[in-house]
C-alpha cells in the first residue's frame, strides 16, 4: 500500500504513512513486522527512554498497522451486537468500547475496541483480518462494511504529559474527554478523531486520521510535545506497558480460535480473564449458548498474573556467583508453571516492570490453582541450568494509575 | 551364451521407487539386482544433458512428497540429496497478475489486492489442508490390507485406521469426505471468490489426470499435492540441485552402499515362471537371471501384461489390470533459452521466476484445455506448470543461458490421427504460443527445444500411454483397489513376484513410498 511516500525503503512490507518520518527517526533501525508493516522495535539503540516516555512524560506510537473496519448503516448496532460479547445496544455515540468476540463455541477469535461514530455507524479494530467473519456474520443485516484499514492512519500518545500536548495543538480542550470516550477536533485545519484510548493503562489518546494528514499531524505532535518530552516510542516499550496493564496480546497470549487448528489451542473470553466483558443479558450474541455453558459448569483455566519472587529469584543467582538476572525487554517465550511435580499453567508473557521493581508475567492457570495468592512454581534457566522459583497469583492490572481514567478538576 | 546368476531379489526397472525397494532390500541385508533399460538410471526422475550444456529434468521435475523417513533411512542428504526451495507460486495474467509467496505477510497483501477475503481465507485455508492431509497420511503410510479377504494382519491393520479415524475431528471429518467426492473447482469455490487463485489450486487436482478441474474426484488429487512436506512444512515443493535425476542418483548410491548392484542398458525381456512361481527373469539380449523374489517397478500394464503371460495370471485380475485406468493426459516442453521470459504483467527479474510458474488464468480456460483433449485434441491453450531450473540452480545451464520446464496439460495418448513428428511440433507450438501471450519475448530466446508427447514419454520412459502416475490418481483405483482388489499389497498373483512402482499404493510423485512399502512387506514374509 503507498500513501504517495516521498521516502521509499527497498522492502517488500507495507510502509505507513509515517515511515518517511518515523525511518529518519529510527536511529537503532530494528524493526519488526506488525500486520505485514515494517514497525519501529525502538528508536534509541535501547528501549529504555521510550518505556519511561510512556509512564512519565508521553510517548508517540504509529498504530496504523490495526485492523479498521467501519461498519455503518440501520442494522449496524444489531449486528456488532450480535457479534461481540459486549452490549453495543448501549454504547453511545462519541463512546468506545473494548470487546472480545467469539465464534459460536464460545472461543475467542480477536479482541479490540468499537467506536460509535454516529448512531449507524461504528468502527471496530482488530488484530488480525477479520473481514471474511465481519462480512459472513453480516449477511442478510441492512449495512455496509468497509474496510478501513488503508483510509485510517493512526497515532497513541500515551503517558503523564499526553494530555497537555494535545490540548497545545487541539482546537478543543480535552480536559472532559473521559476515558473510552472520543471526540472530533481539527488540529489547526486538519480534522481528526481522538479516543482516550489505548494499550499502556496509562493517561493516554489514540489520534485517528485521513492518512493524506499523517506527516503533519506528527510533525505537529513532535513541535508541540517536544517542551513537554514527547518521545517517538517503539513495539519494545509498548510490549512492557501493556503487560504492566495486564493486556492481552493475540498470537502471544492467546490464538484466535479461527487459526488455532487444535482445540486446546482455544481460550473462551472467561479463560482470558476478560468475563467482565460478556454480558450474558442481551439477548444472544455469538457464542452465548456455549458461553453460559461455561459458566454453569465453571471454566478449566484461567488467565492470571504472576510476580516472580525477588528472595528466591536473586538466591538463584547468588548460587552461581551472579546478580540476579532480570530480563532487560519484554519476553513471549511460553513458561511452564509448576505446583509441585505437576505443570499446572504456562506464562505466556513477561517482563522486568522498571516502575513497580517487579518481576511480572501474564500466565494461564488452570483454574484449580488460580486462586489470588496462591504460590506456583515459575519455571527458569539460571546459567544453563533449570531451576523453578517462586511465583505468586496476583490480581491484574499490575499497574493501575489514578490518571489512566481520571479528569482535571 | 546366458550366464546365471543368483540374487536374493532382483528389480525390473531403476526408477526412484525400483531404486528405493532395492536400496531397503539391501539394507536389510538381501542379495539385490537392479536391471534398468536405459543408460541412465531414474526412470521418469532422470537429468539428462539434452543439448550440450543444458541439463534437464525431462521428465518429473519438483519434489515433495518424497517420504521423510525414507530420507532418514537411506541416508538420502548424504549420498546428494539437495532440496532447494521453491518460492513461489506466479499466475500471469492477461493484465495482471497473481503471486504467492512462501512469506505469509507478503501473500497475504498480494492476495488481498485481488480478494481481501480470499486474503483471509487463504490463511486458514493452508493450515486446514495440513490438517486434512495429516488425517489422511496414515492411509498413505500403511501397507494397503485385502479388504475383500482379510488375513489376520489385515484385519489389525484396519483396525488401526479405524482407531486413527476416530481421533479425526468433526472438521477434519468433513472436508475429508468432500475433498474424496467433489471436484477441485467445486470444493474450492466454497472457501475463494478470485478466479485465478482458484484456478491456480485448482490445477494440482488435475494434474496426471485425465480430468478437468470440474470433474467429480479432482479434489482428491489435490490433496494427494497437498500431503508433501520438506523439512516437516507441509505443502513445500523443492527443487533438487541437479534435477531429480539426482534424487535417483543419491537413492542409488544409498543402494549401492547397502550393496546392491545395478545394470543400466539392462532390459529385461520376461520373468521366468515356473509353476505359477517366479524364478528370475531373462534380458533382451538372453541373460539370465535367478532370484528368490522378482520385483516390479514398472506400471501395472507392463508388469502383468508384456513381462509375464496373461496364461500365468487368474483371468479376473487380468480383467482388472486391462481395465486399469492410464490415460496419458499431459506432455513436457523443455526449452533452452537465451536468457529469461520478461513476462508483461510483471517485467524483469525477481522472485516470480524463482517459483512455479502457473499458466491457468480461470476455471473456462483449463476446462476448455480438457475439453480440446476430450475429442482428440491436445489443447490449443494449454494449462501449464513451468520452473526455470537454471534460475534456482545455476548449474542447469551455461552461464546466462537458462532451462525453462513446462510441464504441459492436456495432450492425450489417444491423439487423432495418432502422434507423428508434425503433431508433436505442432504441439510444441501451441505450447510456446501459450507462453507468449504472457511474456513475448519467450520466441526470441528459444535456443533448443524437446517437446515429448505422451506417446514419447511411453517409448522413451516405459509409462504405458504416457501417464506420469502409472495409473491415474482416482477413488476407484487407490489404496485397496490400487492397482486391483486383493493384490494392492504389493504382492501378484505369481507367487514371488511383486510390484513396487508408483501403480501401486500410495500412488505417483517422487515419494518413494511405493519401493520402500513394497520392501518392507516382502521382508515381513521372508
Amino acid at each position: 500500500m503507498s500513501y504517495g511516500n516521498q521516502f521509499k525503503a527497498h522492502t517488500q512490507l507495507k510502509l505507513s504513512p509515517f515511515f518517511e518520518r518515523t525511518s529518519r527517526l529510527n536511529e537503532s533501525q530494528e524493526w519488526r513486522r506488525w500486520s505485514g508493516y515494517l514497525a519501529a522495535t525502538n528508536y534509541e539503540l535501547t528501549h529504555e527512554n521510550e518505556y519511561f516516555a510512556i509512564r512519565t512524560k508521553a510517548a508517540l506510537l504509529d498504530i496504523t498497522p490495526l485492523y479498521k473496519y467501519i461498519i455503518e448503516g440501520p442494522d449496524a448496532q444489531r449486528f456488532l451486537d450480535r457479534m461481540v460479547t459486549r452490549n453495543i445496544g448501549i454504547c453511545r455515540v462519541g463512546q468506545v468500547m473494548y470487546t472480545p468476540w467469539c465464534d459460536e463455541d464460545g472461543k475467542q477469535i480477536d479482541d479490540g475496541t468499537i467506536q460509535r461514530l454516529s448512531d449507524q455507524k461504528f468502527r471496530i479494530t482488530s488484530a488480525e483480518p477479520n473481514l471474511e467473519w465481519i462480512e459472513y456474520n453480516a449477511a442478510g443485516m441492512d449495512l455496509s462494511i468497509w474496510d478501513d484499514s488503508y483510509t485510517t492512519a493512526a497515532l497513541a500518545i500515551q503517558g503523564p504529559n499526553s494530555r497537555t500536548i494535545l490540548n497545545a495543538v487541539t482546537s478543543d480542550s480535552l480536559n472532559n474527554l473521559n476515558f473510552f470516550w472520543m471526540m472530533e477536533t481539527r488540529f489547526g485545519d486538519i480534522p481528526i478523531s481522538i479516543s482516550r484510548t489505548g494499550y499502556t493503562g496509562d493517561l493516554g489518546y489514540e489520534i485517528w486520521m485521513d492518512p493524506k494528514d499523517a506527516l503533519s499531524v506528527w510533525d505537529l505532535l513532535m513541535d508541540m510535545g517536544k517542551p513537554f518530552g514527547i518521545t517517538p516510542t517503539g513495539l519494545q516499550a509498548l510490549d512492557m506497558a501493556r503487560i504492566e496493564a495486564g493486556l492481552i496480546l493475540l498470537d502471544v497470549d492467546y490464538i484466535s480460535s479461527r487459526h488455532a487448528i487444535v482445540e486446546s489451542r482455544k481460550s473462551s473470553p472467561y479463560e482470558l480473564g476478560l468475563g467482565w466483558a460478556v454480558k450474558m443479558k442481551k439477548k444472544d450474541f455469538i457464542g452465548k449458548k456455549a458461553l453460559e455453558a461455561e459458566l454453569s459448569r465453571g471454566s478449566k483455566w484461567e488467565f492470571v498474573g504472576i510476580e516472580i519472587q525477588w528472595a528466591e529469584l536473586e538466591n538463584h543467582y547468588r548460587n552461581v556467583g551472579l546478580a540476579p538476572g532480570l530480563p532487560g525487554t519484554a519476553w513471549r517465550t511460553s513458561t511452564p508453571l509448576y505446583k509441585g511435580n505437576k505443570q499446572v499453567g504456562y506464562a505466556t508473557s513477561g517482563c522486568w516492570s522498571p516502575i513497580l521493581k517487579r518481576y511480572i508475567a501474564l500466565a494461564h492457570v488452570k483454574s484449580d490453582y488460580a486462586q489470588s495468592g496462591s504460590t506456583l512454581d515459575f519455571e527458569l534457566k539460571v546459567e544453563h541450568y533449570r531451576k523453578v522459583t517462586p511465583a505468586i497469583v496476583v490480581k491484574t492490572p499490575f499497574f493501575d494509575p489514578e490518571r489512566k481514567r481520571s479528569c482535571p478538576q | 551364451m546366458s550366464a546365471v546368476k543368483n540374487y536374493d531379489a532382483i528389480i525390473i526397472g531403476g526408477g526412484h521407487n525400483g531404486l528405493t525397494a532395492a536400496a531397503y532390500l539391501a539394507r536389510a541385508g538381501k542379495k539385490v539386482l537392479v536391471l534398468e533399460r536405459r543408460y541412465v538410471l531414474g526412470g521418469a526422475a532422470v537429468t539428462e544433458e539434452v543439448f550440450p550444456g543444458f541439463k534437464f529434468s525431462i521428465c518429473s521435475y519438483v519434489v515433495s512428497l518424497l517420504k521423510p523417513n525414507i530420507i532418514r533411512e537411506l541416508m538420502l542428504p548424504k549420498f546428494g540429496l539437495e532440496l532447494l526451495p521453491l518460492e513461489s507460486t506466479f499466475t500471469p495474467l492477461e493484465n495482471d497478475y497473481l503471486l504467492r509467496t512462501t512469506d505469509e505477510d507478503q501473500t497475504y497483501r498480494e492476495i488481498s489486492r485481488h480478494s481481501p477475503r480470499d486474503a483471509e481465507t487463504y490463511m486458514r485455508f493452508g493450515p486446514l489442508m495440513g490438517q486434512i492431509g495429516m488425517a489422511v497420511r496414515p492411509i498413505l503410510e500403511t501397507i494397503a490390507p485385502n479388504a475383500i479377504r482379510p488375513s489376520l494382519a489385515d484385519l489389525g491393520a484396519m483396525k488401526k485406521l479405524l482407531n486413527h479415524f476416530k481421533t479425526l475431528s468433526d472438521e477434519q471429518f468433513e472436508y475429508l469426505t468432500k475433498l474424496m467426492t467433489m471436484s477441485s473447482a467445486d470444493f474450492l469455490d466454497e472457501w475463494f471468490e478470485f478466479e485465478p487463485l482458484k484456478a491456480t489450486m485448482s490445477a494440482s487436482g488435475i494434474i496426471g489426470t485425465f480430468m478437468g478441474p470440474r470433474s467429480p474426484g479432482s479434489a482428491y488429487v489435490m490433496l494427494h499435492h497437498y500431503m508433501g512436506d520438506i523439512d516437516g512444512a507441509f505443502r513445500a515443493w523443492g527443487f533438487q540441485r541437479g534435477g531429480t535425476g539426482a534424487v535417483s542418483m543419491a537413492i542409488a548410491c544409498s543402494a549401492k552402499h547397502f550393496g546392491a548392484d545395478i545394470l543400466t542398458e539392462a532390459p529385461v525381456e520376461k520373468v521366468i515362471v515356473k509353476n505359477g512361481r517366479a524364478m528370475g527373469v531373462v534380458l533382451e539380449n538372453g541373460d539370465e537371471y535367478q532370484a528368490d523374489k522378482v520385483i516390479s517397478g514398472l506400471d501395472p500394464k507392463l508388469s502383468f501384461l508384456k513381462m509375464v503371460d496373461e496364461s500365468d495370471l487368474p483371468s479376473d485380475f487380468v480383467t482388472d489390470i486391462k481395465n486399469f485406468r492410464i490415460r496419458g493426459s499431459s506432455g513436457k516442453v523443455n526449452l533452452a533459452l537465451d536468457g529469461l521470459p520478461n513476462f508483461i504483467s510483471l517485467p524483469g527479474d525477481g522472485p516470480h521466476l524463482r517459483g512455479a510458474i502457473s499458466i491457468s488464468p480461470s476455471y473456462d480456460y483449463l476446462e476448455r484445455a480438457y475439453d480440446d483433449a476430450k475429442y482428440g485434441n491436445f489443447s490449443q491453450e494449454p494449462y501449464m506448470d513451468i520452473i526455470f531450473p537454471s534460475v534456482i540452480d545455476p548449474g542447469m545451464a551455461p552461464p546466462n543461458k537458462h532451462v525453462m520446464s513446462c510441464f504441459v496439460q492436456y495432450a492425450p495418448y489417444d491423439i487423432k490421427g495418432g502422434w507423428n513428428d508434425q503433431k508433436r511440433e505442432d504441439f510444441g507450438d501451441a505450447v510456446v504460443n501459450a507462453i507468449a501471450r504472457f511474456a513475448p519475448n519467450i520466441k526470441d530466446i528459444i535456443l533448443h527445444r524437446q517437446v515429448l508427447s505422451p506417446a514419447d514419454l511411453e517409448a522413451t520412459f516405459g509409462l504405458t500411454e504416457g501417464n506420469i502416475f502409472h495409473g491415474e490418481l482416482t477413488l476407484q483405483q487407490l489404496f485397496v483397489l490400487r492397482p486391483a482388489a486383493k493384490w494392492a499389497d504389493y504382492r501378484t498373483p505369481i507367487k514371488n513376484y511383486y510390484q513396487c512402482g508408483s501403480g501401486t499404493h500410495p500412488g505417483g510423485g517422487i515419494t518413494g513410498s511405493p519401493g520402500e512399502m513394497s520392501a518392507k512387506k516382502i521382508l515381513r514374509n521372508w
